[in-house]
């Protein structure tokens, strides 16, 4: 996958979750400027990303993304 | 990558559901949503609906306060709990209490649990604390001495929740998520973790059977599934969460089946079709020796196991019921005659066979039996069939059986239709209560709203002449076809083709199409030139398979026979109905379709003559399309 296809996925993930068609994912978005996307959400969102694409994320590496472009690298290097 | 289609079209549905203006409307549109087997997102998706909506009282949704307390993280099993909810049609208020402090909110007389008036507490506690004391050298006695003690605590908490709160206590079963220590020997030695946690499940079994404490057994459910499917080491020590989040629509489910069956909303009664669900094959074609039920074949013994499966229920309490289109003396010689039958007609509270629509007989049985619809669970293996209950009677609970018969059980017992929080004396004799009340009458099922039945089911019927490459296939289904089959004639492929071949002689095959699929090659009608009038045609042999009873097949094919006929130049048909032990389905076929009886004794003993004058006949107008002819 590309990493705008990772983006997007992402992005569908979030959208879906959260019930709100107006986010865009960057690279650079942070977890904060995403309404309602609390601590709680975030935990969702990570199982969501594992069940669709099948992967399980180290908890180190959900525990310090520091943005959506630091998940986008990790999926990345996972389905290599 | 693949498209997710479900949850984009799930949005849509959730957005069609919220946008009934009447509110009972649209908590009815939730909830048929609620029955589909949701995913983790779809589920907080259904929740955020849910919760948007107001929250006065509606008719025929139960409200319940429920207090989850708990030594985990909780938060993110409400959503599945309160969607699982809402397909019992409960509408549950959760209360979440904060993170480990159980004892104190039940405990505290300043508890924000007071405010809240609990109906039922569930109290979802993991055994670490418990067992984390016991060492791994403590002898049996110490072992049980500890648990005890933990057990003890656990009824006062059970003894205050109900005293202070008025509240029915729901105990969750100690998920055991231990590590092997070592290894087999585990279970020999009483303090090792899985040791100690499975006798701790015990002991709280045995307790809450005791005080009437209704069990959550995640313990059974995680054995079952395998503990992946239920715990994730990773989300526990990022989060507290025993029961991880793609658990949750099980677990929203497991507790939302206690709480149903607590308010008395479970499922009591099971009713069954019979050929190709109670047995394999159709008895009134194959006969009694020739439906496939037991030993000695794969597929008979999984019909067997349906069948004991189905008297373990009844020996619980769930009545039983049979709704089948079928001769009810042929239906119920298999009850009393087949050596391997397991259902004997003792155990059937409601035998209903007939060729009514079987939305109709699920009303009668449910008279009889004075249980309400919304009661029924109804197993049949046919797709129409269930997809017609589901469209007229959507209180009933229809399974979506798999194709495979060996998967029947699981599919029932999966579905937690009669999930209880008691087995009493009352349980096993009420279906021996039920069946000796019963009335066997015959019904006549009412035909209002079939036709919207059969509309729906958008069928199209291809016909033609039987050609060379379909001979074998037509005469298969003459020779296995016993009920509606007006002279039970037998005919090879040669014979038939010899027929065929007679100048003037007319040959039809018909296949039926419907929303669900093809039903293949379905009905064979064959016309031969009359013998002693030229302008008269004999309905040789007319066989119609009993998968599309009911549907109108044999009206349009008259219709096509007809059109046929006067083609031909031909004025008069001329059948015989003989019957037989097995054809008494189409006893009143002939003159259903405007033949008259005619007065002229019959070539064969018991043979009754009819006529139909062709230039009389009214076609009946029918719900099915003609798509193709393959002349």
């Amino acid at each position: 996958m590309t990493g705008q296809e990772v983006l997007d996925l992402l992005t569908r993930v979030l959208r879906d979750l959260l019930e709100n068609d107006s986010i865009v994912l960057t690279t650079a978005t942070r977890r904060q400027e995403v309404p309602n996307w609390d601590s709680l959400m975030y935990i969702n969102f990570i199982v969501a990303v594992e069940i669709e694409l099948g992967i399980k994320f180290k908890v180190a590496d959900v525990e310090s993304f520091a943005n959506v472009g630091e998940i986008v690298a990790t999926i990345r290097t996972m389905l290599k | 990558m693949d498209q997710p289609a479900g949850q984009r079209d799930f949005r849509l549905q959730i957005r069609a559901a919220s946008a009934e203006t009447d509110i009972r409307a649209r908590l009815d549109a939730l909830a048929g949503l609620a029955q589909s087997r949701l995913g983790l997102v779809e589920t907080i998706q259904l929740d955020r609906a849910l919760m948007r909506d107001a929250t006065e009282p509606i008719d025929g949704y139960t409200r319940v306060r429920l207090a989850v307390l708990s030594t985990n993280t909780i938060d993110h099993l409400l959503p599945a709990i309160r969607v699982a909810g809402l397909g019992y049609k409960l509408r549950l208020d959760v209360f979440s209490g904060s993170f480990g402090q159980y004892r104190q909110e039940l405990l505290d007389p300043a508890s924000p649990l007071l405010q809240f008036r609990p109906d039922l507490i569930l109290l979802s506690l993991n055994a670490r604390q418990t067992t984390s004391g016991v060492p791994l050298a403590a002898t049996a006695e110490e072992v049980e001495q500890a648990l005890a003690r933990a057990i003890e605590e656990l009824r006062e908490l059970w003894h205050h929740a109900r005293r202070t709160f008025k509240a029915s206590v729901i105990q969750q079963s100690y998920l055991d998520v231990s590590e092997p220590l070592f290894g087999s020997y585990d279970r020999l030695v009483p303090a090792a973790p899985s040791r100690l946690i499975a006798r701790l499940n015990d002991l709280l079994a045995r307790a809450a059977a005791q005080e009437n404490v209704m069990l959550l057994d995640v313990a059974q459910a995680s054995a079952r599934d395998g503990l992946d499917a239920w715990f994730d080491v990773a989300r526990w020590l990022q989060g507290k969460m025993e029961i991880a989040p793609q658990a949750a629509p099980v677990y929203g489910e497991m507790v939302a089946r206690v709480v149903a069956a607590q308010r008395g909303l479970s499922k009591k009664c099971l009713v069954l079709d019979l050929d190709n669900t109670l047995w394999g094959g159709v008895i009134g074609d194959d006969g009694l020796e020739g439906i496939v039920l037991g030993e000695g074949s794969a597929v008979g013994e999984a019909h067997l196991a349906l069948q004991r499966y189905v008297l373990q229920l009844k020996e619980r309490g769930v009545i039983l019921a049979v709704c089948s289109k079928n001769d009810t003396a042929i239906a119920e010689a298999a009850f009393r005659d087949h050596p391997e039958m397991l259902l004997r007609p003792a155990d059937i509270a409601a035998f209903v066979a007939n060729w009514g629509d079987k939305a109709e007989n699920l009303k009668t049985i449910s008279e009889r039996l004075n249980i309400g619809l919304d009661s029924l669970v109804f197993v049949d293996d046919s797709p129409a069939e269930r997809a017609r209950v589901r469209e007229t009677l959507p209180m009933v609970a229809v399974p979506e059986l798999p194709e495979d018969a060996v998967h029947y059980v699981h599919c029932l017992a999966n579905a937690g239709y009669f999930e209880s929080v008691s087995f009493t004396a009352d349980d096993r004799q009420r279906a021996g209560q039920y069946a000796a009340n019963a009335e066997r009458q015959a019904l006549l099922g009412t035909l209002e709203s079939m036709d919207d039945f059969l509309r729906g089911l958008k069928m199209s019927v291809v016909y033609g002449p039987i050609k060379a490459v379909d001979l074998a296939r037509a005469s298969q289904l003459i020779n296995k076809t016993n009920q509606f089959n007006p002279t039970t004639r037998r005919c090879s492929a040669e014979e038939l083709a010899a027929i065929a071949a007679i100048p003037g002689a007319v040959t039809l095959q018909f296949r039926l199409l419907d929303r669900f699929g093809d039903n293949g090659l379905v009905s064979v009608l064959i016309l031969r030139p009359d013998r002693e009038q030229s302008d008269a045609m004999e309905i040789d042999t007319w066989v119609m398979s009993c998968r599309v009873f009911g549907r109108e097949l044999e009206f349009e094919a008259m219709n096509i026979a007809v059109e046929v006929g006067c083609r031909h130049g031909v004025r008069e048909f001329r059948a015989d109905y003989i019957p037989t032990k097995k054809n008494g389905v189409i006893r009143d076929l002939y003159p259903s379709l405007g033949f008259a009886r005619s007065d002229q004794e019959g070539p064969a003993s018991g043979a009754i003559q009819w006529r139909l004058n062709l230039s009389t006949y009214i076609a009946r107008k029918t719900n099915i399309e003609r798509t193709g002819n393959s002349e």
